[in-house]
């Protein structure tokens, strides 16, 4: 259904530009669960943003094609994106707090991605766009929604809030819903009734989700498949409980060894040293190799690519190829 | 539960109109310059006992607080005495000239407000552009440029040389429209009077531009600035990501945001409309308070020059209470 290529994203800076995402591939199948894992700063939310034509300027898409069902967004006109945005494809962001507009009651910023779609389309009443909105409202877990459609998103708990928003996406039947760490600013139970929601989402409606965490336990709960990213490349990807299992990429062991456990025998966290790499002037050789325990004199000289090791697995590490 | 707040907030106006009177009475009091001086400095010689007699006539020769409470007690019902030199109560002068300072006020608001708050949108959404660049070049004169002299440079061009505007003065004799709301275009309107509308427009133009620009610049560039960084807000993504046009995403989401900054400085700049108007009412002949005032202060008139700065005060006041009410219902979180 989604099939990302090649996909390269830029920012230019006054030191050179910052390649954000750097040849990205990735496929999605309908009804799946994609985690896209990495550190701060890996170009997971980029990705996501690409996706919709959504990267503010000065970044921008440098190459690569991204097809939804087919068509490559990347080609179409301003107007048909539009025409994905909200309908097919729509988004879960970060921050519930500052991604609702302050001065709009909640409902009403529900029953607005309802309208943008329905214009052309048949004519909806207000009545019948303010039913839907309240059935969406109760299906999201929003307790009394009749009394909440009137109030103001500061008048929302966090939890409420995000809810409102997964309403927001939900309300035009998507068939992908991109989440941006929708759970990172939660407390952890909250975290867990929205993981909860988005599974049963994806179960009921059969909405594939693209799932953007850093949080590595959360991705191997809830998604199906798994991309680890690195310095805005994809390093190892494949089915979930496999790649926590077994580790290919030594960023990927580096990560789950970085977990802290709650169960004995309890051990010394061992974190990765070092820092991630600056962004300007990365080359297509590995960007992980100074921090590496496994390093090799060679992983400074070649080209790594993204190899597939089969069972649907790819890693990019020399170790493999 | 709306009412009654803004009904408390409309009590609590009294204390500051009072102490502006207390302040105003005695401010005057202190000033060097005696009204009677000024009036007989124009009738040529006069006797002591002529110029006794005037004194106890206005009451000018009570003990200050005596006179201080006087004005205060004929002042709460409404009587701010009579002018010294006009010979008419302060009220009725005031309530002849009020409308035309009113009227200049609100031209000189609607010219900056449509003027500047689209500006200052374009600016922000075409930041570092031509048009931006230009708008803000132009915002800076406009803050810098005092109004006597924009005032003087548009008659000169617009009225001496173009000949296109008039220069002085609401409308020529014998065209005033029947009296509604002594709002003259507001009245031409209301009466269907279309050749005082554009008569009264026409002279309304250049007063206004002159008293309005310096707030056009400096709401423009609150504007630009509050825009761009309502652009950057999440809520701002979140409707491009549902699919709303960038029309749609600006005008409907983050223009509103953006106004919440821009309407405190508007009220704050009313005050300042109130000071201009003077200067401007004195440049166009502009039959309005702000003249008066000028004339009253000259003349040491003090019942006058009080019962004008009384209006100032009342009308900053006011319009600071408009502000706080006008956002209560565009930010949701506040509450009077």
């Amino acid at each position: 259904m989604l099939r990302i290529h090649n996909l390269t994203t830029e920012f230019p800076t006054r030191r050179g530009a910052v390649r954000a995402v750097e040849e990205m591939s990735l496929s999605l199948q309908r009804g799946q669960i994609m985690g896209l894992v990495g550190e701060s700063g890996c170009g997971k939310s980029v990705t996501l943003l690409s996706i919709l034509r959504l990267v503010a300027r000065p970044g921008r898409i440098i190459s690569g094609s991204i097809h939804f069902e087919g068509r490559d967004i990347l080609s179409m006109a301003p107007a048909e994106v539009r025409r994905i945005r909200g309908a097919d494809i729509a988004m879960v962001f970060q921050d519930p707090l500052t991604t609702l507009n302050p001065v709009f009651r909640v409902g009403e910023q529900i029953r607005e991605s309802l309208r943008v779609h329905r214009i052309g389309t048949g004519r909806t009443s207000r009545r019948e766009e303010r039913e839907t909105v309240l059935s969406l409202m109760k299906e999201v877990g929003i307790p009394s929604p009749e009394s909440r459609y009137w109030q103001y998103p500061h008048e929302f708990s966090g939890g409420m809030q995000q809810r409102a928003l997964i309403a927001i996406a939900l309300a035009c039947r998507p068939k992908l819903l991109l989440a941006d760490e929708p759970t990172t600013a939660l407390d952890v139970t909250i975290q867990a009734q929205i993981l909860e929601l988005l599974s049963r989402i994806n179960s009921e409606r059969g909405t594939a989700i693209l799932f953007v965490t850093h949080d590595l336990a959360v991705a191997s709960e809830f998604c199906h498949w798994i991309s680890v990213m690195y310095a805005g490349r994809i390093v190892e990807q494949g089915p979930v409980d496999e790649v926590i299992a077994d580790p290919l990429h030594p960023y990927t062991e580096g990560l789950l060894r970085s977990i802290p456990r709650l169960v004995k025998p309890r051990r010394r966290l061992s974190p990765i040293p070092g820092d991630v790499p600056d962004l300007i002037g990365l080359t297509n050789r590995c960007s992980f190799e100074s921090r590496c325990d496994r390093r090799m004199p060679e992983c400074a000289e070649r080209p790594v690519s993204l190899v597939d090791v089969g069972g649907g697995r790819h890693v990019r590490c020399i170790l493999y190829e | 539960m709306r009412g009654l707040r803004v009904l408390e907030r409309i009590l609590s106006t009294i204390p500051i109109v009072f102490g502006v009177a207390v302040i105003v009475f005695c401010v005057m009091r202190f000033t060097p310059g005696d009204p009677i001086d000024v009036m007989m400095g124009r009738e040529g010689h006069v006797s002591q006992e002529q110029i006794d007699a005037l004194r106890r006539e206005f009451g000018l020769d009570k003990p200050i607080h005596v006179q201080l409470y006087m004005f205060l007690s004929r002042a709460v019902r409404g009587d701010l005495g009579n002018s010294l030199t006009k010979h008419r109560p302060v009220s009725a002068l005031i309530r002849e000239r009020l409308p035309a300072t009113v009227e200049l006020a609100l031209g000189a608001l609607v010219f900056s407000l449509v003027l500047a708050i689209p500006i200052g949108v374009i600016s922000a959404v075409r930041q570092y552009s031509f048009v931006d660049r230009a708008s803000m070049a132009a915002a800076f004169f406009g803050i810098s440029m005092p109004a006597f002299w924009l005032g003087i440079i548009s008659i000169i061009v617009f009225s001496v040389r173009l000949g296109i505007l008039p220069s002085y003065g609401r409308l020529p004799y014998g065209l005033e429209p029947a009296r509604v709301t002594g709002l003259y275009v507001l009245d031409s309107v209301l009466t269907g009077n279309v050749s005082s509308l554009v008569a009264a427009l026409r002279h309304l133009l250049l007063p206004s531009v002159t008293l309005g620009a310096p707030m056009a610049a400096i709401v423009a560039r609150v504007m630009r600035s509050s825009m761009l960084e309502v652009l950057r807000q999440d809520y701002v993504m979140l409707a491009r990501a549902k699919g709303l046009t960038e029309w749609a995403v600006i005008t409907r989401h983050a223009l509103v945001n953006a106004l919440i900054p821009t309407v405190t400085v508007v009220g704050v700049q009313t005050g300042v409309l109130l000071g201009g108007n003077m200067i401007v009412e004195t440049i166009f002949s502009w039959p309005g308070i702000g003249r008066l005032a000028v004339d009253a202060i000259f003349n040491r008139d003090y019942p006058l020059v009080q019962g004008v700065v009384m209006v100032y005060a009342l009308t900053f006041v006011l319009a600071n209470l408009a502000v706080d009410i006008l956002y209560t219902y565009i930010n949701p979180k506040i509450n009077l």
